[in-house]
């Protein structure tokens, strides 16, 4: 008789869909284990208020702490609160989303409780054996976790969102969490932020490539057509490297996994790499002047041309089709 | 202070991976194996470090079967100044890796762990962390740019909403990526030199570390495949098809 514990990110008392969908994860091992609870930890500044609104989703209890070791992210700390959570929960199985903050902090919590850990399923085959890709998504592998303390981190594009379920759970603040000494110290965020959706949540994302050539191009011709569709914008790993665009907006094998309804390619040859992070696109759409890229193998809708010549045209007649 | 270094063999990137007939695994005969690209720049930064003066010696850790040895060579002739082999023919899942690791670090006096944040066949991006777990030293992850003062070290990490940077204090575990650095090629001399750079070889039992893995594979499959569609000739093609075949608009 498992509970599990579940690790919500939160944004000043609002859950992300990564959240969410992470969620539906674990309550999808939780109905193939078929008994036990569900339980919930939210961390810093609003999660109280975070934790009151995971109620709806079932949770037996939902902790939380606003203790200020947790006003921003240290991995330490962040192990420490969910072994503290995970103890009081009497909990075996851990649960968190396989962002850049459940991939840091989990496998912490994984030494420190004799688990094994499952990275970035995408499916739930039963309560100890997950799916699982694995070389940059060329092979799928059904991975047997065989400790009895389990850590599994989740895709979050991967999942649906958890559907509300009757309340009946209480809050809890987690206290007498100890935080090592050598836990480091937090010096600052700089966020490349801006306005648009984010990049693992959108319904639409239009990533460019190296064919892009300069950040200005980024805004002169990738930004307008994002603004039309309200997408998010992504950028293949050449044009970051390249300095086109943020690192957190790479998609690929080791930046984000994206799966919108519809993907745009601007001037991407397609490698592996960059195919493994948005190949589960419902939609994808590739417009690149070489008619051998490889992106044109698994787009729906290929468009031999200069982006430079297209891409205007694109946006006006996107923006009228949609009236 | 001492920088150690693991690195771990992987498929060069550029392989077509196959599964094998059970699908236990995958095809491994004839494959051109590498050290794992984010390894590759954990050696650079190392070798970097040391050469402005933050530290005495690089030391890189391979764990696998002999012939890993060829990708210890390639490290040491970028310019590590010795490798340590720990020989098994066993699979070894990131638990039982980064046991491996701590029981090297623990023979010798280091002042930090420099290792990729992600093996690019397992992908599992677990190994860094669990070391640090280990030691009870904090862990710098993901990071991009790496400076030292006063006995710490500040970090800027790659995370989902930006660039985040913390300070450490040392000893503890950095896992790089990519950004950090440009790894060099191994030149002609480096390739001389690393032949006659000392190599410790010893087993899994030599250090007492049980590889009973955490996490089994059951079973390997080839995701589902997904079909070409069309060219289109024109934007407007493309906005029709879009609007009234897929839908999306």
């Amino acid at each position: 008789m498992s509970d599990i514990l579940v690790f919500l990110e939160q944004t000043d008392g609002s859950l992300p869909k990564a959240s969410l969908t992470t969620a539906e994860a674990a309550r999808q091992i939780k109905e193939a284990h078929g008994a036990g609870n569900l339980h919930a930890l939210c961390l810093g500044k609003g999660s109280a208020k975070a934790a009151e609104a995971a109620l709806s989703y079932g949770f037996a209890t939902v902790y939380y702490s606003e203790d200020g070791a947790f006003d921003n992210y240290l991995a330490m700390a962040y192990a420490a609160a969910f072994e503290k959570a995970l103890s009081e929960s009497g909990a075996s199985i851990g649960v968190a989303p396989a962002t850049t903050t459940g991939k840091d902090f989990f496998p912490r919590v994984a030494a420190a409780t004799a688990a094994g850990q499952a990275s970035d399923i995408i499916a739930v085959n039963s309560d100890k054996s997950f799916r699982r890709p694995m070389f940059a998504g060329d092979v799928l592998a059904d991975v047997e976790v065989t400790t009895d303390k389990k850590l599994i981190t989740v895709r979050p594009t991967a999942f649906g969102e958890i559907a509300a379920a009757g309340g009946g759970g209480k809050t809890q603040e987690l206290t007498g969490v100890s935080v090592p000494e050598n836990a480091g110290e937090f010096v600052n965020l700089e966020e490349s932020g801006g306005d648009r959706p984010e990049l693992t949540a959108a319904d639409v994302v239009i990533s460019g490539g190296r064919a892009l050539q300069s950040a200005e191009n980024f805004e002169k011709y990738i930004y307008p057509l994002a603004d039309v569709l309200n997408a998010a914008v992504g950028a293949s790993r050449a044009a970051v490297d390249s300095g086109y665009a943020p690192n957190d907006w790479q998609v690929g094998q080791t930046g984000k996994v994206v799966a919108p309804e519809l993907y745009i390619a601007i001037g991407i040859s397609g490698a592996i790499q960059h195919l493994a992070g948005m190949k589960d696109s419902k939609v994808i759409v590739a417009i690149n002047k070489d008619p051998d890229a490889p992106i044109f193998d698994l787009a729906d809708y290929g468009l031999v041309a200069d982006l430079y010549d297209v891409l205007p045209q694109l946006t006006e007649a996107i923006k009228s089709a949609k009236g | 202070m001492k920088i150690l270094v693991p690195v771990k063999r992987v498929p060069d990137y550029e392989t077509k991976i196959k599964i094998n007939g059970e699908g236990t695994g995958v095809v491994t005969d004839g494959i051109k194996w590498i050290v794992n690209p984010f390894d590759e720049i954990a050696v650079e930064e190392a070798i970097k470090i040391r050469d402005a003066g933050t530290a005495t010696e690089v030391v890189v850790v391979g764990i696998g079967p002999d012939d890993v040895a060829a990708q210890l060579r390639y490290a040491m002739a970028m310019g590590a100044d010795r490798g340590i082999h720990v020989k098994t023919d066993e699979p070894v899942d990131s638990d039982g890796a980064s046991r491996v690791i701590e029981a090297i670090y623990k023979k010798d006096e280091y002042g930090l762990v420099l290792m990729g944040k992600q093996a690019i066949d397992s992908d599992a991006n677990q190994t860094g962390q669990l070391l640090a777990a280990r030691l009870g030293v904090p862990q710098g992850c993901f990071v991009s740019k790496v400076e030292f003062a006063d006995e710490k070290v500040t970090v800027t990490r790659e995370v989902d909403g930006g660039l985040e940077t913390i300070r450490l204090p040392l000893p503890c575990v950095l896992t790089t990526d990519l950004r950090l650095n440009e790894p060099r090629y191994a030149s002609l001399p480096g390739i001389m030199q690393a032949k006659k750079k000392p190599m410790d070889e010893m087993s899994v039992a030599d250090l007492g570390v049980d590889l009973t893995p955490k996490v089994r594979v059951l079973k390997m499959s080839p995701p589902p495949e997904r079909q070409a569609g069309r060219k289109v000739e024109s934007v407007e093609e493309l906005v029709t098809a879009l609007k009234d075949e897929a839908k999306v608009l």
